[in-house]
């Protein structure tokens, strides 16, 4: 099949692999310290215009304590931030082009839904035809018209949501900070939310830089991924890239499931090499692009669903280990497979139910063949 | 019917403690001053039956409420008791704010504490703190030395309404600062964080949004100082001077000086009356604040 010549529309929104691109936000050697503690640790990140950035880590990472820098609530304690080119260091968060989304909504209990949204308007002095004419616009893109009367306390919590970004937005801000901005809605509406929030991102134009703990929101919403810890950025990356390609074990295992095997390397080839993880069973060949010396120890980091469980040995995939089912985890469209390879180590593999329940090949204690090609997995050093 | 009973209980107490002593103070009212025990006219003699009831029903006029129309001491004393009702809460108020909100914005772990500070002076009796503030007050008082000792004239405050004003600022401020913090400790930061954010100035969120969400706390401690301080009598008594003229010193006077129960009774219920629009403003406030919260 012919490939079909792609549409100019469609040029691929890669700012960051281009070396003449200027970054709308710089951190530059950024370190926050609250007293003895180190919140953020000689930080350098660029986030260019129109990107949809996602900080992601586990609570206490200090991707909060980032946003806050970026909206001015917090300044750094070493290293500059800068916005468009200027440093927002003595920048009062009134004064910056920068708005912010907040976790609680933070909606102003006593104001109309309409008076929320107008608020920050109306600090800026417009017009009053401009104020109304801008309220209503962004009462439309967050499909709130009927509620503008409301006061916050009589709508829905996706309804307060949708204000706190309507409000958050008005005043059509450089940048827009999302801080856990789902994190109060139940799992449907925030799937829908999340589609919604990218549609608005592109209606907008707006940069976003969004705050979560939750990984599958920041795969699903975001263009880069910073996954911090303990105030390190430790990966930045399409979503893509940090799944299928993890640079450490931290990242590999934070996104997603993944197996780890632990083992002694050897090289084999000019990007080929070979992780032996047991006594008993051969060892996994795999791609290798990095210099990694003789006999270190490394990780083999293998997502689930790239291991095919089978009854026989398959001839057409490079490894294979040989084990017992030991709990099978059934999630309707997918079922995990806990296996239990000779040496004792416990592998996950994730199939698709193609058939029904009651038609499945594996049972409890049954023994299988796990495999998979070599240039699933990836070898990590760190 | 456990539930009648329940409900039943605090109907009897609002009846005992407060209706049927509304009737005899009415009642008295409307009866003439003598000279007995009680020193009013009529009394009602059940033991004649009908033809003593009519009697006494007939004995009953409004002539003490007209006497009080026909004197100017006493409608000058209820304007002035509002006055200073009026002065003495918006005083309060510009004082207790700032204590308020400093409570409300303090360390979690120093709360408890100057909320236990606010309190304390109740711990005292309030006859002695108020007999205090005439030690302070007075000609050689003790801010009289203090002002002395940088070589200032002596000030006179004692026996003047600015002393009736910090007395009832001092003795009133817990009323105003109690539901204050009440109202402000539950204001979320992130409220002035957004606020900020969307471009105001610390004074302006100040304004914007403290203030407004603190309504119900300003609204409501200003009743509870204003409403008792309508009907003060001890604080002008004690530190006020012959020109502070109270409402509460007037009934007082009548009542104990002159023995006219009648007149100190119609005073009583003129004053109840005028108390009765900020009482029920009040109640409905507090329900709205309870409404906004469920």
């Amino acid at each position: 099949m012919a490939e079909k010549p792609r549409k100019p529309s469609q040029v691929i929104y890669a700012p960051w692999e281009d070396p003449q691109a200027v970054p709308l936000i710089e951190f530059r050697g950024v370190t926050k310290k609250f007293g003895e503690f180190v919140a953020i640790d000689d930080l350098t990140l660029d986030i260019y215009e129109r990107e949809f950035f996602a900080l992601l880590g586990p609570s206490g990472c200090g991707k909060t304590t980032m946003m806050r820098m970026l909206a001015g609530f917090e300044r750094p304690s070493v290293g500059s931030i800068m916005l468009g080119g200027q440093d927002l260091g003595g920048v009062p968060p009134n004064e910056r082009p920068v708005n912010m989304m907040f976790q609680s909504y933070a909606l102003f209990p006593h104001l109309s839904v309409w008076d929320n949204i107008a608020f920050g308007l109306k600090r800026d002095k417009l017009p009053k035809d401009r104020i109304a004419a801008r309220v209503e616009e962004m009462l439309r893109l967050t499909r709130l018209e009927k509620f503008a009367k409301r006061k916050p306390h009589q709508i829905s919590g996706g309804q307060r949501q949708r204000v706190a970004l309507a409000r958050s937005l008005a005043k059509a801000p450089k940048l827009l900070l999302l801080d856990e901005p789902l994190g109060a809605l139940d799992r449907k509406l925030r799937e829908e939310t999340q589609f919604e929030l990218m549609d608005i991102q592109e209606k907008t134009g707006t940069t976003f830089v969004i705050v979560t703990h939750d990984q599958e929101e920041a795969m699903t919403v975001a263009s880069r991924i910073a996954v911090m810890d303990h105030g390190k950025v430790i990966q930045v990356d399409t979503p893509a890239r940090v799944y299928e390609a993890p640079n450490s074990v931290y990242v590999a295992d934070f996104i997603g499931d993944v197996n780890l095997l632990e083992g002694q390397f050897r090289r084999t080839g000019p990007e080929r090499g070979e992780i032996r993880y047991s006594d008993q069973e051969p060892p996994v060949t795999a791609e290798v692009f990095e210099d990694i010396a003789e006999g270190q120890t490394v990780n083999y980091a293998i997502r689930p669903e790239k291991i095919r469980v089978s009854a026989e040995r398959p001839d057409d995939r490079v490894n294979a280990a040989h084990g017992k089912i030991i709990d099978i985890g059934y999630l309707g469209n997918v079922s995990t497979y806990h296996v239990e390879l000779a040496g004792g180590q416990m592998v996950k593999a994730a199939m698709t139910n193609s058939t029904r329940l009651d038609r499945r090949d594996f049972t409890w204690d049954d023994e299988v063949w796990l495999s998979w090609r070599e240039t699933a997995g990836v070898v990590l050093t760190k | 019917m456990r539930r009648a009973a329940l409900i039943a209980l605090p109907y009897m107490w609002l009846l005992a403690l407060f209706f049927v002593p509304f009737l005899i103070v009415l009642k008295i009212s409307l009866s003439d001053t003598a000279l007995a025990i009680p020193p009013y006219t009529p009394t009602l003699d059940l033991s004649r039956g009908w033809e003593g009831f009519t009697e006494w029903w007939a004995a009953l006029d409004f002539e003490n409420f007209v006497f009080l129309t026909t004197d100017s001491l006493y409608w000058k004393a209820y304007l002035s008791s509002l006055q200073i009702a009026v002065i003495s809460t918006l005083l309060t108020l510009a004082v207790g704010y700032p204590i308020a909100y400093a409570m409300s914005r303090a360390p979690d772990e120093w709360r408890p504490t100057l909320l236990m500070l606010v309190i304390l002076p109740f711990w005292t009796s309030f006859l002695i703190r108020v007999y205090a503030w005439k030690a302070i007050l007075a000609q050689e008082g003790f801010l009289n030395q203090f002002l002395m000792v940088f070589g200032i004239e002596p000030l006179i405050i004692l026996n003047t309404n600015t002393a009736v004003y910090i007395g009832i600022v001092y003795t009133y401020l817990p009323f105003m600062v109690l539901p204050l913090y009440a109202a402000l400790e539950k204001l979320d930061d992130s409220l002035l964080e957004a606020a900020e954010d969307l471009g105001c100035s610390r004074m302006k969120a100040f304004w914007l949004i403290t203030i407004p969400l603190s309504k119900q706390g300003i609204i409501a401690g200003s009743f509870l100082v204003f409403i008792p301080v309508m009907g003060e009598f001890v604080i002008p008594t004690l530190l006020g001077g012959s020109d502070t003229l109270m409402i509460g010193k007037v009934l007082w006077e009548e009542f104990f000086s002159n023995r006219d129960w009648p007149v100190a009774s119609a005073v009583a219920i003129i004053l109840l009356a005028i108390l009765i629009v900020p009482i029920v403003l009040f109640i409905k406030n507090e329900e709205k604040q309870w409404e906004s919260e469920i």
